[in-house]
């Protein structure tokens, strides 16, 4: 008994100890079956990308989490995406990717829009938070922006008129504000948050946005718990920077939602650890949450010194949809510990350690 | 003996005692051609919601500190269908405005005030300032950057069609000719005030054509200023910058939504959009109004509660000074504005005091007017030495003779409001030309 109680006692002491951060106590009970790997497609990408998706295949294999990924080599000035890769998604479902960099200028268009667009992952998620141990000039922020991501001024549509002067064209349809509306309030629902924020530029942009505006309105009365407002997105800017603690779910079209985003995962402790995801009706495909195309530097790609944390949590997201919620939340705890303690910090948090000694802490961290 | 020595007393005590700010005055004299002294009119559009409170106390100040400036008044509103056309005719007699917000509505019918007076004056650059202000305190520090956004084109060309119902087109407009005088007049503002370095902002991997015509001009204006550092940066990135690295900006130069967007961040995180100043310029025309987020009209609650804050559109005015070129009254109104906010007893409430915008107009007056004898507080004199005592009663008594004759240059509002008479009257030394 008393080695029952020791062992017992030394599990108490091992979960508390650790920097505070409580592991969860629930139970998952799942159907039988559901243990089965699953396979998901992963896109190493350029830049960085090889080396963070690298540390999320290295942390699944230590927690054998029942994933195994099936690599597709694509980089980001091909012409088109290759053949197998569009099959292989739609067999698996889920797809987790690095940056693909696009080129500037003309020629080639984004690969990275051009995958949202084929597999109509119309909404994209960015979960901007303060992290426990991670200092930042901003306090309680916590703001989801869920972006539409197949419109709006990433439609690709330009043309030159005459020669000087170029036209570009931003999409906006009732179809496609109406479901990322509709997406946007029942994520508030399923998480209990309180309040929904549409952000445009109506006054401006009447037609355009305005029919945004209304598509949310619409939606808005059909889940009166949630409080639902609007805000002009030049004020938005403002007030994000000024009192983030406003806002809590934040539904916007493809641009706006791009620059909303990048602010509130600076604001919040840097695009390197903020996780998020792009969804559609039947697929999804899991990246680092905002500034998703950024590949990062020469220098960080040499030193090795890029920060995984974003995608290891955005893996995290990706358990969760697979329905393997226990190893998500080892996954989440761990990686949180490791950002409280403090030791393990990669530049763009103020440490100087490399991808790998992060790695190596968080697998240590895994309980 | 003792009789002059009480005056000189009187004088030092009645100078009020160093501020922690010493605000330096500059120590050039401007020398003006003959004739420079004559006022000048300015048109003035007060606006919608706070704007005439703000644009009110623009004109006490100026009116306070004798500015050779006259204003002619124009109302408009926000949902009026278009502006009128005697305000267009007077800006372009005058040269020069200054207005409030104009709240254009939110939906279709109306199309904005604010765009149309930029668009038909071809007031193609918006500048703004935004700044770290000594005294208020913010979460980043060493902000000084100048966002310079092309004004009249972009996605704000309001040309918008419903294709089928449910489909709307919006068309965003880049052409060379408008990206090129921007990144000129940019690179040029950054000659002319000693900036080193000035940055583009684009999003040109996704709009190829469009933000990369804005690019190439930029591209081509920054090969002829060698000593200006040029680089680039995509849209995303740069909002995350600026709130992650702020000091890493100078000036830069953007199209029109994301210079509104830039902008109005930069303008948050250095303090807000009630402090930073800024303005429109053509080749032929100016307009000065709030730097940041001049559309906004503040809300009902402020505009009951008379707080809105002045800061803004006041230091704005001091660049109008300058741009009208009478630079020792844009000197002094901005050190008694930086004096006010520095010292921190007058702040609305968006800077985190509770004060309304007419009692941080006389703040900014009392500063402004070196003149002035301030009262002294009672208690300020030490009870057991009747000496220090002295000086307080020659001011007492000379207080109480300049309310006789009435010749005190401090006044009540009520006295304010009772001598709206035109301010032309009072200047003795100035003549119409």
């Amino acid at each position: 008994m008393s080695r029952q109680s020791l062992s017992l006692l030394k599990n108490l002491g091992r979960i508390t100890s650790r920097s505070g951060i409580q592991t969860r106590s629930v139970t998952y009970m799942p159907r039988p079956g559901d243990g089965k790997p699953r396979p998901v497609t992963l896109i190493p990408g350029d830049g960085i990308g090889p080396l963070v998706t690298n540390a999320v295949e290295q942390v699944m294999e230590a927690m054998h989490a029942p994933v195994y990924f099936e690599p597709f080599d694509v980089h980001g000035d091909m012409k088109s995406l290759p053949e197998g890769l569009l099959e292989s998604i739609k067999k698996n479902k889920v797809c987790l990717k690095g940056g693909l960099k696009t080129p500037v200028g003309g020629g080639v268009s984004s690969l990275n829009v051009n995958l949202r667009k084929e597999l109509d992952l119309f909404a994209s998620l960015v979960n901007c938070f303060n992290l426990p141990g991670l200092a930042s000039r901003h306090e309680n922020v916590d703001i989801v922006v869920i972006r539409e991501n197949t419109e709006g001024e990433y439609a690709g549509l330009e043309h030159e008129v005459v020669p000087g002067v170029v036209e570009s064209l931003k999409v906006i349809t009732k179809f496609c504000s109406e479901r990322i509306a509709k997406y946007a309030f029942e994520y508030a629902y399923l998480n209990n948050r309180k309040k929904v924020t549409a952000v445009h530029k109506a006054n401006i942009m009447k037609l355009a946005d305005g029919l945004f505006l209304e598509s949310c309105q619409e939606v808005a009365k059909k889940y009166p718990s949630i409080a639902y407002n609007e805000i002009i997105v030049d004020n938005c800017c403002m007030q994000l920077v000024a009192r983030p603690e406003q806002f809590d779910v934040m539904v916007t079209p493809n641009l706006y939602g791009n620059l909303v985003a990048n602010t509130a995962a600076g604001i919040a402790g840097g695009t390197g650890v903020m996780p998020g995801g792009n969804v559609g009706a039947d697929y999804a495909v899991f990246e680092q949450g905002a500034s998703a195309g950024n590949v990062g530097k020469d220098t960080t790609e040499e030193q090795k010194n890029a920060n995984p944390v974003a995608l290891l949590l955005s893996s995290a997201m990706m358990l969760r949809h697979l329905q393997f919620p226990s190893f998500a939340d080892r996954l989440e705890t761990s990686v949180k510990r490791v950002i409280a303690e403090g030791k393990c910090r990669t530049e763009d948090l103020g440490g100087n350690s490399t991808t790998q000694e992060v790695v190596d802490a968080v697998i240590a961290n895994l309980d | 003996m003792a009789r002059r020595s009480g005056s000189i007393l009187s004088r030092l005590l009645a100078n009020p005692p160093p501020s922690p700010f010493t605000a330096p005055t500059r120590s050039i004299t401007y020398m003006p051609r003959p004739g420079d002294g004559a006022p000048r009119t300015v048109t003035l559009i007060p606006g919608d919601g706070i704007g005439p409170l703000v644009t009110g106390a623009v004109e006490q100040v100026m009116e306070a500190m004798h500015a050779p400036v006259h204003f002619e008044r124009y109302e408009v509103r926000g949902n009026m269908r278009k502006v009128p056309e005697e305000v267009i005719e007077s800006v372009k007699r005058n040269k020069v405005c200054l207005k409030g917000g104009l709240a254009t509505p939110v939906g279709g019918g109306v199309s904005s005030l604010n765009m149309q007076l930029r668009k038909e004056l071809d007031i193609f650059a918006s500048l703004v300032n935004c700044i770290n202000v000594p005294g208020l305190v913010t979460r980043h520090e060493n902000v000084d950057i100048v966002v310079i956004r092309e004004n009249t084109e972009g996605e704000y060309s309001g040309l918008e069609h419903e294709v089928v119902p449910g489909v709307v087109e919006s068309l965003k407009v880049i052409t060379k000719f408008c990206s090129e005088r921007i990144a000129r007049y940019a690179f040029e503002y950054a000659y002319l005030n000693n900036r080193k370095k000035v940055t583009a902002v684009h999003k040109a991997n996704i709009m190829k054509l469009a933000d990369g015509l804005f690019l190439e001009s930029c591209r081509e204006v920054a090969k002829n200023y060698p000593a200006i550092t040029y680089n680039e940066i995509i849209v995303d990135n740069c909002c995350m910058q600026l709130v992650a690295k702020p000091e890493q900006f100078d000036v830069m130069v953007t199209p029109n939504l994301y210079g509104n967007l830039v902008a109005n961040t930069a303008a948050g995180i250095a303090g807000g959009t009630g402090v930073m100043p800024g303005g429109n310029v053509g080749a032929e025309h100016a307009i000065f109004e709030q730097g940041a987020s001049a559309g906004n009209v503040g809300n009902d609650k402020m505009v009951e509660q008379k707080k809105a804050n002045p800061v803004a559109l006041l230091l704005s005015s001091a660049m109008m000074l300058r741009h009208l070129r009478f630079p020792t009254f844009a000197d002094r109104l901005e050190t008694a504005v930086k004096q006010v906010i520095q010292e921190g007893k007058w702040r609305t409430k968006d800077l985190g005091g509770d004060c309304t915008t007419q009692e941080v107009v006389d703040a900014i007056e009392m500063a402004s007017n070196s003149d002035a004898r301030p009262l002294p507080k009672f208690g300020d004199w030490d009870v057991n030495d009747p000496a220090t005592a002295e000086g307080f009663t020659v001011i007492f008594s000379k207080a109480g003779e300049d309310k006789k004759t009435g010749r005190s240059t401090s006044k009540t509002t009520s006295q304010r409001k009772q001598d709206a008479k035109p301010a032309v009257k009072k200047w003795l030394c100035f003549t119409f030309s």
